[in-house]
């Protein structure tokens, strides 16, 4: 095996294995905030709002590990994960009931 | 990775299947079992046969309790049913240190329908057993057993959705099947059982999930309720809080025929189910329900129609018609996935749809498992398999017929083992994984076409011996007229006849066409033809 093969199998497995972390722990953290997010801005009762953002929330999970080993690069699908979770996060604090 | 979204699919899939296939097949054979939990519980306690319900059933149990338990805080009847031919009896007593205990069960008993003897069941788990193992396992933490069966179903939600990309020509794959082609008959077997119930492997995966959602998922709660779960439950999923009357004076109760006779007549059921507060004092009150049209987007407790009278006089103190409350769509959207799951609404021809349905989620599981080991052992031309992939072929034996081989020694360790043994329900779960676990040392030993052959006659002879046993053991077999009266007893030896036969069939497929050419999608658990020539 020449030496570039070699070197691209190894980036292979970095971008498997960065590619998995996103979508296991990226893709946990997406939900979690979606669905706190969703919960707190849903415009119907409070428990409703919380029900219907937590039963969705499994869906937001499939769709990120989808997207994790979808996407061209590792790069694009951590930022994919990235960026809405943030969104998500700050949305969910500032409409928190204080 | 760069590759098209159809191939990087391709790939999770197969990773994702084969890292939680082993646990997500155990998961799905035991929960299929779970559609009988009852049944089989029946099954395995065969102390209970001989009862069965009469007319005067119902005060019987009323005469049981006042002997049992004449001064406890409230009694609990639960008559027969289709599923149940025993009265369970009980009662909350009226110590100090079961108030303590909030929310106690309390004490219970199992009596006779037709005689109001109580009765003494042997000591068994039953299907509970099995029921219990498909979400918590056993002897793992419990909340560490959950976690990793709920992880293992995520993924297989993520299998479900990728599996569908990975197959644009869904249908078309669906009608294609081509038998006795080595990996591609695994691959149609695999398309078809997946797309037949594909809607119900998605319901019962999506619903798994939702059933711990407030586990796995709780930050939506704490973020609308500052961590306050209980004030979201108390929101979500109101409990009605029961009225208690105080009174200790001793107060003789009004006959409860009459009351029945009312309550039957009102709601033109049958009664199922009767509950007292304070018998025997002034001011008791008794709750007189019966069965209901199940909701399929309903509650899953309560709300079936009753009368309360009071226990004294027989006086009407109210009505609750058990008719549908207005619940929001998102609670109902819930109670709607909960039901399917659990199959709670499900009269029985239902109840073997989703029977059949579960058989061909072991199906898709199990034909996935063989179908990696297929392809690999198909690239090896003629070259000897690796330690990885003789590893994978034992841990698919092992996690089929191994399991399947265990199931029936449980069943045929109910029926041996002595009544009086000490632990008894434990030594029948110790039969069934030590025999799981010397299947398994079996499948590393001979991790070949051989070891198939060998585990699948086992598996033929074990479960076609149950019904034996069980006429040997018991009176209520197959050709007694107990096991007829209760559906549930012959339909528990026919299904063995006939999964017997089918692990009969799959031994003579692998054994006729030998070489590991052959295979077919017509035995719907598996038959490990391809899986097995690695290295025969």
């Amino acid at each position: 095996m020449s030496r570039s093969a070699s070197s691209r199998l190894f980036y292979y497995r970095l971008s498997v294995a960065s590619r998995t972390v996103a979508a296991v722990l990226g893709g946990y953290a997406l939900s979690a905030a979606s669905t706190a997010a969703l919960a707190v801005t849903l415009p119907m009762p409070r428990a409703e709002a919380v029900v219907s953002a937590t039963v969705f929330s499994f869906l937001v999970y499939s769709g990120a590990v989808i997207w994790a080993f979808a996407t061209h690069s590792a790069l694009r699908a951590w930022l994919g994960i990235a960026a809405p979770t943030v969104v998500c996060v700050a949305v969910a604090l500032l409409g928190a009931p204080s | 990775m760069k590759n098209s979204l159809r191939q990087s699919m391709a790939w999770l899939h197969t990773w994702s299947g084969l890292l939680l296939g082993w646990l997500l097949l155990a998961m799905f054979v035991t929960g299929t079992s779970a559609y009988f939990r009852e049944e089989i519980s029946l099954w395995m306690e065969p102390e209970l046969h001989a009862s069965h319900a009469t007319p005067e059933t119902p005060e019987l149990a009323w005469q049981a309790l006042n002997r049992l338990a004449p001064d406890a805080r409230a009694w609990d009847i639960r008559l027969p049913d289709a599923r149940a031919p025993v009265v369970e009896l009980g009662w909350q007593p009226d110590t100090p240190e079961a108030q303590n205990e909030g929310r106690r069960r309390g004490e219970r008993a199992i009596m006779d329908a037709a005689t109001g003897e109580i009765l003494t069941p042997r000591a068994t788990r039953g299907g509970d057993f099995l029921y219990r193992f498909h979400f918590e396992l056993y002897g793992v933490p419990r909340l560490w057993a959950r976690w990793l069966v709920c992880v293992a179903t995520m993924f297989m939600l993520v299998a479900i959705i990728s599996g569908v990309i990975t197959h644009k020509k869904i249908f078309k794959d669906f009608f294609t099947f081509r038998p006795g082609k080595g990996q591609r008959s695994w691959l149609d077997a695999h398309n078809a059982t997946a797309v037949l119930a594909l809607p119900f492997h998605f319901m019962i995966t999506y619903s798994g999930l939702l059933l711990f959602m407030v586990m796995l998922m709780p930050w939506g709660i704490d973020a609308a309720y500052n961590g306050d779960r209980r004030a979201f439950f108390d929101d979500a999923f109101p409990r009605a809080t029961e009225t208690t009357a105080q009174s200790q004076e001793a107060a003789p109760m009004t006959d409860i025929a009459p009351l029945l006779a009312q309550t039957r007549r009102a709601f033109d059921q049958p009664v199922t189910r009767i509950e007292v507060n304070r018998p025997n004092r002034a001011g008791a009150t008794v709750s007189i329900s019966t069965d209901r049209e199940p909701e399929i987007t309903g509650r899953r407790r309560g709300s079936a129609p009753t009368l309360v009278f009071q226990a004294n006089s027989g006086a009407l103190l109210e009505t609750r018609p058990g008719t549908s409350e207005a619940l929001p769509a998102a609670v109902r959207f819930y109670n709607l996935f909960a039901n399917l799951h659990l199959a709670r609404f499900a009269d029985p021809a239902v109840r073997w749809l989703f029977f059949l349905s579960g058989l061909g989620g072991c199906a898709m599981v199990a034909t996935g498992l063989l179908l990696w080991v297929a392809k690999r052992t198909q690239q090896l031309k003629q070259r000897q398999p690796g330690a990885s992939l003789r590893l994978v072929n034992a841990l698919n034996m092992a996690s089929m017929t191994g399991l399947i081989g265990a199931m029936a020694f449980y069943f045929a360790a109910n029926r041996l083992l002595p009544v009086e043994l000490a632990q008894r329900e434990s030594w029948e779960i110790r039969v069934f994984f030590i025999s799981w676990l010397l299947s398994l040392a079996h499948a590393l030993w001979r991790p070949n076409r051989r070891g198939w052959i060998e585990q699948l006659a086992g598996i033929t002879v074990l479960w076609l011996s149950v019904p034996l046993l069980d006429m040997a053991t018991t009176g209520s077999h197959l050709f007694s007229a107990t096991a007829w009266q209760h559906g549930a007893l012959a339909g528990f030896d026919l299904a063995c006849l006939l999964l017997g036969a089918l692990w009969g069939y799959a031994l003579w497929r692998v054994a006729r066409h030998g070489g590991g050419k052959k295979g077919t999608a017509r035995q719907p658990r598996r038959s490990p033809g391809t899986a097995t020539g690695a290295a025969s």
